[in-house]
């Protein structure tokens, strides 16, 4: 059986290869169909779990709440205090402790990008004031020394951990632990080289951080206790310039994230944080940021994203599947005679259509085989000169190789059957 | 079953191909147009016959139904001791492929196949296992003199060695009957010879033949001829050679 299969199929590829150039630009149709479903599909999954490697970072128990500036019009009422305040405070931090039993871990957060220096070298870096337990919330890889420990945290020790980037730039060669590099006029010790395991920080940044990390070209973080943070930059921002010739910011905290025990927790704890956020700020200076939310939602984008792309592609896969189609039909007619011959020989019309069928699958198939070739290489090309991240899943693969094989019979019956269906008395007759 | 002209010299031996009050019409549009009017015949095995006749006198139509290429309109036809005339198209194609072998009058091997896969055509559609198709398409192609020849192609070859490609084809499923089909039309004479030669020799090994010609010399090679005129059959001529 399973050599009469080959045989058949043997057959099958020397009548194509008898016809390799209509063959071969026929196959085209579904080489770069199946290309494009693959592609389409690496890209769409690329995207989205890009989107969800980001969220799940942020972590999928967590709740995220951000300062943010409130809009221009409630700053007018304030304008003549000059001084604006808004934003998280560490009393937010301590009642969310208090009062919220699922809250596992608060870690408050005060990010500041700020010019850091050692020796000659420089490197802007984001300060982050935290908490020992910082580490809880986001996996930290300590390299060197230690973290932030509960005693620098009571005695606002002037000490500093750095990340790598900060490390590279500022330590290309020295021993960082010991060292004191300064920021804004004080100088601080390294006790610690940490790594980022989750790359995402920037996405939680804001975007005063993000811009001018980007205009030096370097980001970086320095940990600093928040107590140290609180006693040496003070809270309030002062810029000179504008209508009133000076004016200033008071933030107490950039962030807070609530880690609760468990994801059935997360949305009614997102809403008791609102309450309690709403009764006491008079503002909407903050946002509320529930990463699981943000993993539901991206899974639906993800899914639509996916059928869109793959749709389109689908349809250059159906043009293909239309020319070959077209094509056995004008190979039957031509062959005509040799459909005589071969029913004239005891062929039943069932061997007809499988002989055809078979040059149509065959066709098919290996121009879906060549297409996942393709179709393995483009994502590539996307990721390396697109930047663009790409996954190609074993499920788009057999998927575009089904439909490449289904195509084949779909497209191939019709030809196949009018093959058989000849008269072959007629056939016989025909030049 | 009564044959008027089975008063020759041949042994009554097993009648092969037995037709009776065999009639076909076609239809052109809604005009019924008879081509055969009940014709009755019957050859014998190991015989070899020619059916004479103008066009249009029903020479072709009689021999795609001998072939069982095409049904009567009514009437009987039995291959061996098999109704043919009721089967249907499977059956049909499964008698085309054990019990007859054709021989065209313009070869029809089928190009994109080699000479010895032409003459295991027949054999694949009987799903003859493929190490005794090769053998015996070997031990055919070497019979017709074509052994050196087996991995050429068709349009490699001269018309008188495509014909005998043919005819192995033909013989490649031991036959009841061999139907040729003007199997000299399309050669020279030199070639034509070497194919009668052949038939000829075919016949004396005690293969039926049926041979359609025009041609008055290969009919008075054969045993009977058998002249059509307008769908019936005029006379049969028994030409008292062979054997």
């Amino acid at each position: 059986m399973l050599s009469r299969i080959l045989a058949i199929l043997l057959i099958s590829l020397r009548s194509l290869w008898m016809h390799r150039l209509r063959s071969g630009l026929t196959m085209l149709g579904i080489v770069f169909g199946v290309a494009s479903v693959i592609s389409m599909l690496a890209i769409g999954e690329g995207a989205s779990q890009q989107a969800q490697q980001q969220i799940a970072h942020l972590g999928s128990t967590n709740i995220i709440l951000k300062t943010v500036k409130p809009p221009d019009q409630e700053v007018a009422d304030a304008s003549e205090q000059t001084i604006q305040e808004y934003g998280l405070r560490y009393a937010d931090a301590e009642r969310f402790r208090e009062t919220i039993p699922d809250a596992q871990v608060v870690v408050p957060v005060r990010r500041k990008p700020k010019q850091v220096f050692y020796q000659s070298r420089r490197i802007t870096a984001e300060i982050v004031g935290t908490v020992p337990w910082y580490t809880e919330l986001a996996p930290i890889k300590v390299l060197l020394g230690r973290f932030l420990t509960p005693m620098d945290m009571h005695y606002s020790q002037a000490i500093c951990v750095i990340d790598e980037t900060v490390l590279d730039n500022l330590f290309k060669f020295d021993d960082p632990i010991g060292q004191d590099i300064k920021i804004s006029g004080e100088y601080y010790r390294v006790v610690g080289v940490v790594r980022q395991l989750s790359a995402v920080s920037g996405v939680q940044d804001d975007t005063s951080m993000q811009s001018s990390a980007q205009s030096n070209g370097v980001g970086g973080a320095v940990y600093i206790a928040l107590t140290t943070m609180k006693n040496r930059f003070g809270e309030t921002e002062v810029q000179f310039g504008g209508s009133t010739g000076m004016s200033g910011e008071k933030v107490e905290l950039s962030e807070i994230t609530i880690k609760v025990s468990s994801m059935e927790h997360v949305l009614p704890t997102r809403d008791v944080l609102a309450n309690l956020l709403e009764r006491h700020h008079k503002k909407k200076d903050y946002q509320i940021i529930v990463p699981l939310e943000l993993l539901r939602q991206a899974a639906r984008t993800k899914r639509l994203f996916s059928i869109v792309l793959g749709s389109i592609a689908a349809i250059s896969l159906l043009v293909g599947g239309i020319g070959i189609m077209n094509i056995m039909l004008a190979t039957v007619s031509e062959r005509t005679r040799e459909i005589g011959i071969r029913r004239a020989l005891g062929a039943r019309k069932s061997d007809i259509i499988v002989q055809f069928l078979s040059e149509t699958v065959l066709l098919t198939l290996i121009g879906g085989l060549l297409g996942m070739a393709l179709g393995a290489c483009i994502p590539i090309l996307v990721t390396v000169f697109g930047k663009m991240p790409t996954v190609i899943t074993p499920g788009a693969m057999i998927l575009s190789f089904g439909i490449s094989a289904g195509i084949g019979v779909t497209f191939g019956l019709y030809p196949a059957y009018q093959a058989a269906n000849m008269d072959p008395i007629e056939s016989l007759r025909h030049e | 079953m009564s044959s008027p002209d089975a008063k020759d010299s041949h042994r009554q031996r097993k009648t092969v191909v037995t037709i009776e009050d065999l009639c076909k019409s076609y239809m052109l549009g809604h005009m019924e147009l008879p081509v055969l009017k009940g014709l009755d015949l019957s050859f014998y095995e190991g015989e070899y016959v020619s059916i004479m006749g103008p066009s249009g006198s029903g020479k072709s139509t009689l021999l795609n139904i001998l072939g069982c290429l095409d049904k009567p309109t009514s009437g009987r036809y039995l291959l061996g001791t098999d109704d043919v005339s009721t089967l249907d198209d499977n059956q049909l194609s499964a008698i085309r492929g054990k019990r007859i072998g054709f021989v065209f009058q313009s070869f029809n091997l089928i190009r994109q196949l080699n000479i010895l896969e032409n003459i295991e055509v027949a054999m694949y559609y009987q799903h003859v296992p493929k190490h005794q198709r090769r053998q015996r398409a070997t031990m055919l192609a070497e019979r017709v003199g074509l052994g050196d020849r087996i991995r050429h192609r068709p349009f490699e070859l001269s018309g008188g060695q495509q014909q005998r490609v043919a005819i192995a084809r033909a013989l490649a499923n031991d036959p009841l009957i061999i139907l040729a089909d003007e199997p000299t039309g399309n050669l020279d004479s030199q070639s034509g010879a070497e194919i009668l030669e052949i038939l000829n020799e075919l016949n004396a090994q005690g293969k039926t033949i049926i041979v359609v010609t025009h041609d008055e010399q290969i009919s008075s090679q054969t045993h009977r001829s058998v002249h059509l005129l307008d769908g019936q059959i005029e006379r049969i001529q028994s030409n008292g050679t062979g054997e």
